[in-house]
């Protein structure tokens, strides 16, 4: 196989990768030219569309597919939402693709826009971003003094305009629909569902919400075609019907017990353990690993045993995890303790449960209060049972709870009690605790 | 007179015209507001509800919602120290950070010192995890921060 060259960090470490003059010497803008100048806006759905781009938000929904929700002949105004609060645990490559190549990112945006006959882009940044703050900010002042924003791009008669908007520390304004309310100045509490987004999102008007890796895959797809961008990834398991495969290049995080913590971009599908060996520099300290979290705490913990998953979409389900999730892969070593684990992730959704559907409020309080009695050696047996029933029950009772949160929240829960089971009861049996009894500086909230 | 200077005014009204609707500018102006005074006091969360045709209650419901904001009783420090304790920070030291953190500075964690040069706070993963432990200040992250690092940091924040 011939080696793989970088698409989207392939401008990584240039110097002043990015300002707009790098940036346009490097053919960029060309792809927004030539939609702009030679396609209407549902040639560029189509083309989206046919290359099988999937969100790389977490739930992998289909691109193309989700634009074409939106109702037809509608006088506006639709608006676009970029999902850039990025907050899933032990995620960054969203970070990296703003910090490096902003403008990659906003002639996505500007394109989607285009696609979507989009008024005006919100781009949700998370407050913790700052540094990405103030790049988008100067892109963005780039691409309107270059007339890729503002009024009449490209003398075709499309404005758009496109504002940074800042979020404010909390975890569920990610969810799309959270950050809708976010963004209208409301508390983030995520909506009941239908309806859609793309039917009634923002300010009750039609309305997209993209990641901003997958809107960084736009701009290659629409500048190197579809073609270019299938010949990499998984195709379909004929074995599953519902997947649609994987395709395109994607952005891996590694961090946790590794050599070498970063992120890599590679065709979908690099199985969780040559991520690790051969982009992580193996695990730290000559040990080896007890297991991983497979794409943010969302998706579940997977055993040493399963490293051989590859992580397309489908890949992770295999083993039990919720999915690909962010494709954020963290290791922890032989020495940690699955319950200092355990009690960690528990901690993070305790405290970012926005409290709206009693089983996630309830539950996710519930579970971290056992996670941390076992962690601290006051465990009782009967604890890995609740555990578990509420790990499987939270979340997938429908209608009971509003997003998709409670789900994940529980998905690393009973992934822990199934696989790890003896270890937990052995730190029951033995009421020693782990090694680290953590802090009792800070609870849940 | 009001609690916001007219300079704060201006800023927040520059934001009507990105939305479609005002309450829209509400995070904005929270931001702004805290900015500048370290705190939101309730006098400025009437000016705000003012400013966007809002009531009061609607300000302070969405303020509350964010633990980010701070009320008048509990002002920020002049900058806020956030060390991140989610899973591949606290793979790397991120708990024991925080306490050496709280140690050193000699407040609890949410508290500020004396002095009201540093708040300290935890954060839930503030997106540096490729150089864990991490941290934020202000709105900056700083990587690999050891406890060394740290005790550089902590010195130079309280001593300008
Ligand atoms: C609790 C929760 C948190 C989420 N956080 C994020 C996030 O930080 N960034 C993101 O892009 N998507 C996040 N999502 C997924 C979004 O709801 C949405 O599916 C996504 O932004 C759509 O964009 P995409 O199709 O381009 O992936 C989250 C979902 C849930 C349920
Ligand atoms: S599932 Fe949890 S996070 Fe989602 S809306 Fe309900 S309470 Fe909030
Ligand atoms: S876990 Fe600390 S920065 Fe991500």
């Amino acid at each position: 196989m011939a080696v793989f060259e970088p698409v989207l960090l392939r401008r990584l470490g240039k110097p002043n990768s990015q300002s707009i003059e790098t940036y346009l010497n490097d053919g960029g803008y060309r792809a927004l030219e030539k939609a702009i100048t030679t396609m209407t806006p549902d040639d560029v759905v189509q083309a989206v569309k046919a290359s099988g781009l999937r969100g790389r938000g977490g739930a992998g929904f289909p691109c193309g597919l989700k634009w074409t929700f939106l109702p037809k002949n509608h006088t506006g105004p639709v608006y676009l939402c970029v999902n850039g609060d990025e907050s899933e645990p032990c995620t960054f490559n969203n970070r990296v693709l703003i910090e490096e190549d902003p403008h990659q990112f906003l002639e996505g945006v500007i394109l989607a826009s285009y696609a979507t006959k989009t008024w005006v882009a919100y781009i949700y940044l998370r407050y913790e971003y700052g540094q990405c703050y103030r790049t988008m900010e100067k892109a963005i002042a780039e691409a309107y003094e270059k007339g890729f924003l503002g009024k009449n791009i490209f003398g075709k008669g499309y404005d758009l305009d496109c504002y940074l908007h800042r979020g404010a520390g909390a975890y569920i304004c990610g969810e799309e629909t959270g950050l809708i309310e976010s963004l209208e100045g409301k508390r983030a509490w995520p909506r009941i569902k239908p309806p859609f987004p793309a039917v009634e999102g923002a300010f009750r008007k039609p309305t997209v919400v993209n990641n901003i890796e997958t809107l960084a895959c736009v701009t290659h797809i629409i500048d190197r075609g579809v073609d270019w961008f299938k010949s990499m990834g998984v195709p379909p398991d004929p074995k599953n019907p519902r997947d649609v495969g994987s395709y395109g290049p994607k952005l891996y995080n590694i961090s946790g017990h590794v050599n070498k913590p970063g992120t890599v971009e590679l065709p979908m599908g690099i199985t969780v353990r040559d991520l690790i060996d051969k982009h992580g520099g193996g695990v730290w300290k000559d040990r080896k690993a007890k297991g991983a979290i497979p794409g943010g705490i969302s998706m579940g913990i997977m055993t040493e045993a399963e490293f051989d998953t590859p992580l397309d979409f489908d890949g992770p389900g295999k083993v039990g995890c919720l999915g690909l999730g962010t494709g954020a892969v963290t290791v922890f070593d032989e020495e940690t303790s699955i319950a200092d684990v355990l009690h960690n992730i528990t901690r993070f959704f305790a405290h970012e449960s926005c409290g709206q559907c009693t089983p996630c409020r309830e539950g996710t309080g519930w579970l971290h209060k056992m996670a941390d009695r076992i962690r601290r050696g006051q465990g009782r047996r009967e604890d890995l049972d609740i555990l578990a029933e509420i790990g499987n029950a939270i979340g997938t009772m429908p209608g009971t709870t509003i997003c998709g949160l409670a789900d994940g929240a529980g998905w690393p829960v009973k992934n822990a009690i199934k696989k790890f089971r003896p270890e937990f009861e052995a730190l029951i049996r033995d009421g020693a605790g782990t090694r680290s009894r953590g802090l009792a500086l800070v609870g849940a909230h | 007179m009001g609690v916001l200077s007219d300079d704060l005014r201006h800023k927040i009204m520059a934001y009507i015209p990105r939305y479609p609707r005002k309450q829209a500018v509400t995070l904005p102006a929270l931001h702004l507001v805290q900015d500048a005074m370290r705190c939101v006091p309730l006098a400025a969360v009437r000016e705000i509800a003012d400013i966007l045709d809002l009531s009061p209650a609607e300000v302070h419901d969405t303020m509350t919602f964010y633990g980010f904001f701070r009320e008048e009783d509990k002002p920020l420090g002049r900058t806020r120290l956030w060390v991140c304790r989610s899973l591949a920070c606290a793979l790397r030291g991120g708990d024991e950070l925080l306490e050496h953190c709280s140690k050193r500075l000699g407040v609890p964690v949410g508290c500020t010192t004396d002095d009201g040069k540093v708040t300290l706070e935890f954060a839930e993963c503030i997106g540096a995890c490729e150089g864990a432990p991490a941290v934020l200040v202000g709105d900056t992250h700083r990587m690999n921060v050891t406890h060394e690092v740290a005790d550089k940091l902590m010195w130079d924040l309280r001593s300008y």
